[in-house]
């Protein structure tokens, strides 16, 4: 077992406002964890402060044996974030989106991986188009582009599938699970989409309020809440406030 | 911190503004517009003052005067421009969730600032020889000194403004256009500096601008170099920078103390 993301006791104070509160979870590589809550559960606040966007009021997040607090520098490089909710350049193509965050990433043969990233993403007709002129869902796959450009082994992904169609929504998670399997990469990632959810994870970590209220397999979960989906866990837990 | 991986992450960064400014051919015009409107009106009320009080234009000193000001403005507005175009986008925290450094950031907003601002001023600079028989070239190389402080005046304006903004959002905006001008009337453009009240003048003493006006009316008007202002500017900008970069970086520091990276924007 290959623990590269720690957090101890991580906490977020804005002002008198508890955002985290004493968040401890690991997550094994070659894993895909959801982490789940409803609005205000401090999901966003987490995933900032994982991507070193947001600094801790206290605790420790230790990332690839690093001091991501202290060294967050050392290790960005090795991770990656898409969410729909932050835009890349409306006036810049696809194409040159992608070959600005692989020179910032260090990539090598940027067109090489330009091209590869467009086929995996049914992008390649897209290439030469400006991000403007995308669809929500055609946007969604380039952010999704722009978090692969890298090869990450850490992925952080903020509703991934949001504004896609069901058929793009199966390939993004096949593909997601695909990467998992063949580069070892540990993905974390928020959603609301409880179906997704299931078909998708390894482990779930569930806030409320701040804190981590559970944490387990979907399976492990429905079965500790004797229900048939996550959507039911996900209820009981938001409105009871879980087990621990 | 590897040299080699900085520098390809400021020059991805400057690949980023060139490919908007590409993008956009009213852009590149916009840029070389304004400062040869400015030299085209200026050359003008020279024009018109050289007959009636020829002290005031000895020299092409005014149209020399409303262009090396204007290398401020511009260097001011390229950098904090492009800034701007990160919070409209909503780029910044795709920025800062690569391995991009805030000082790298610094240093590729600087540099498109650099290459528009020459840009911009070289077709007026150039103009105001076949229109108005002024050449700023004339200067020599202290026109370089003078340009080089006017654009590190401008950057630092601009370290300070985008601290303002990556703190304070888009609401802040207004700034960009408005704090230039704060020192203009104390930067002695067009008058020397006897000209202005004596508590303006003890202000005006500690602004770098002052300096490389009072310079350049020394070296068009008496034929003098003066290298004491020349190197007083060198050393208010010092100042000014380390100013503006401590502004920046603690406002940066402030943003990812209270959350602001992601959320910026509209």
């Amino acid at each position: 077992m290959n623990i590269i993301l720690q957090t101890e006791n991580l906490t977020k104070l804005f002002s008198t406002v508890l955002a985290v509160d004493s968040l401890s979870f690991g997550l094994e590589q070659g894993t895909i964890t959801a982490l789940l809550g409803g609005n205000g559960a401090g999901k966003t606040t987490t995933l900032s402060m994982l991507l070193g966007l947001l600094e801790p009021s206290s605790g420790s997040i230790n990332l690839f044996g690093q001091d991501f607090i202290k060294n967050r520098y050392s290790v960005l490089g090795r991770m990656n974030f898409s969410s729909p909710y932050v835009d890349l350049p409306q006036r810049l193509t696809v194409r040159e989106n992608l070959t600005v965050y692989a020179k910032l990433y260090g990539v090598k043969n940027v067109r090489e991986r330009i091209a590869l990233v467009g086929e995996e993403f049914r992008l390649s007709e897209l290439l030469d188009r400006r991000v403007r002129k995308l669809s929500s869902g055609q946007k969604t796959r380039v952010s999704l582009a722009k978090a692969m450009i890298n090869r990450p082994d850490f992925l952080l992904l903020d509703e991934p599938t949001a504004s896609l169609d069901p058929d793009t929504t199966a390939w993004i998670r096949d593909f997601l699970m695909k990467y998992r399997d063949e580069q070892g990469a540990t993905i974390l990632f928020a959603s609301h989409d409880m179906r997704e959810v299931e078909l998708l994870c390894d482990e779930v970590l569930l806030m409320r309020r701040g804190k981590l209220v559970e944490k387990g397999s979907p399976e492990e979960l429905l079965r500790k809440h004797d229900r048939d989906n996550l959507e039911q866990v996900f209820l009981d837990v938001s409105r009871d406030g879980g087990s621990s | 911190m590897n040299i080699g991986s900085s520098f390809g992450r400021i020059t991805a960064l400057i690949l980023r503004y060139l490919y908007l400014l590409r993008s956009s051919w009213p852009r590149i015009i916009e840029i070389a517009y304004w400062p040869t409107m400015q030299m085209v009106i200026w050359g003008f009320v020279s024009q018109h003052f050289s007959s009636s009080s020829p002290e005031l234009t000895a020299g092409g000193i005014l149209i020399s005067v409303v262009l090396v000001w204007d290398c401020l403005f511009r260097s001011h507005i390229s950098y904090t421009l492009s800034f701007l175009e990160e919070l409209w986008s909503r780029n910044l925290g795709n920025l800062f969730v690569s391995p991009l450094r805030p000082n790298e950031l610094i240093a590729a907003l600087a540099s498109i600032s650099m290459m528009r601002t020459l840009i911009g001023m070289l077709p007026a600079a150039l103009l105001a020889i076949p229109f108005f028989n002024v050449s700023v070239f004339d200067m020599g190389l202290p026109l370089l000194g003078f340009f080089l402080n006017l654009v590190l005046t401008g950057w630092a304006i601009s370290q300070f403004v985008t601290g303002i903004l990556i703190r304070y959002g888009l609401g802040a905006e207004s700034l960009t256009w408005v704090l230039p001008f704060l020192i203009a009337p104390f930067s002695c453009i067009y008058y020397p500096l006897s000209t202005l009240p004596q508590w303006m003048q003890s202000v005006a003493v500690f602004v770098p601008t002052t300096y490389v006006f009072e310079g350049m009316r020394a070296l068009l008007i008496d034929g003098i170099f003066r290298a004491d202002l020349m190197l007083q500017a060198v050393a208010l900008n010092f100042a000014f920078l380390t100013f503006g970069l401590f502004a920046f970086f603690i406002s940066f520091q402030a943003a990812r103390r209270h959350g602001l990276l992601l959320q910026s924007g509209e």
